[in-house]
């Protein structure tokens, strides 16, 4: 019956908090609209979802969010002072991380979190031979990213998506 | 509106627009477009992620207004689409074959995009 009402609890709640979120949760028929859509939308797009893995760890998703928060703030301090300090210290490179994750939907979050920390850009997921293309405005030692991005991300991910 | 508010909200702005400053000095000294598509595509995390935060608090400690809760959609959709669209520059930057360093125009005065190069 669950999976018939909701089968995307986690989409419908973020319909709902996304509505609530629009219309400054204002008035009681403006929730009761929103609880609405949040059972109309995925069952409506629902053909259009891949079929995403089950979160078995929420607690460690919140965990995994902190990290990726503290992360934003203290790399986009290191890039602020990179971007005006002088450029030619710099040591752009292409760094290509194997991936142990094989689920698309899993590879997407860890390649937007790439993408989200600064310095580091995800340019492609080959997904022949797992491998997550990504750009970095600065990395000396290129084994050393490659090391960090599993460690930091990866690895979290695999867990909290037992996949 | 109380002070420590106040305080906040104009700390928050300038942090904002600071960081958002910072990633434009990107856009305009870095040399090729790998590079360059690291500035604009980070300011948008921390930058804009300051001034909405500013914005929440200011339209919320309001006088007549309840809380705003807006800026938290816009940040949702922000940080969603954020890596979207850089990674299609970033592909569209390998397709074309763009990666090369002296192809950039250096100069922060051209008024033409990376696009061209």
């Amino acid at each position: 019956m669950r999976h018939k009402v909701f089968p995307r609890p986690f989409l419908s709640l973020t319909v709902f908090l996304l509505w609530a979120a629009i219309t400054n949760a204002a008035s009681i028929a403006m929730l009761l609209l929103g609880a609405l859509l949040a059972v109309g939308v995925p069952l409506l797009s629902r053909p259009f979802w891949p079929e995403p893995p089950r979160l078995v760890r929420p607690w460690r998703a919140l965990h995994f969010l902190g990290i990726v928060a503290i992360d934003i703030v203290t790399a986009n301090w290191r890039v602020a002072r990179q971007v005006i300090g002088p450029l030619h210290r710099l040591a752009p490179a292409f760094v290509e991380v194997p991936l142990d994750l094989r689920d698309p939907f899993v590879c997407t979050v860890l390649a937007s979190v790439v993408s989200l920390t600064p310095g580091t850009v995800s340019i492609d997921v080959d997904q022949r031979r797992w491998i997550l293309l990504v750009h970095a405005l600065d990395a000396p030692d290129p084994p050393a990213l490659v090391r960090e991005i599993k460690d930091r991300y990866e690895t979290p991910l695999k867990e909290m998506f037992a996949c | 509106m109380s002070t420590v508010a106040e305080s906040t909200v104009a700390a928050l702005v300038v942090l904002g627009a600071l960081f958002v400053l910072l990633g434009s000095i990107g856009l305009a000294r870095l040399p090729d477009f790998l590079t360059r598509l690291h500035g604009p595509t980070k300011a948008t995390t921390l930058g804009v992620g300051a001034l909405l935060l500013a914005s929440a608090i200011f339209f919320s400690t309001g006088a007549n207004t309840g809380i705003s809760l807006h800026e938290l959609a816009i940040l949702f959709f922000l940080f969603i689409t954020a890596p979207v669209t850089a990674h299609l520059l970033a592909k569209a930057a390998l397709h074309r074959q763009v990666t090369r360093r002296d192809d950039t125009p250096r100069s922060t005065t051209t008024t033409e995009g990376q696009s061209g190069s």
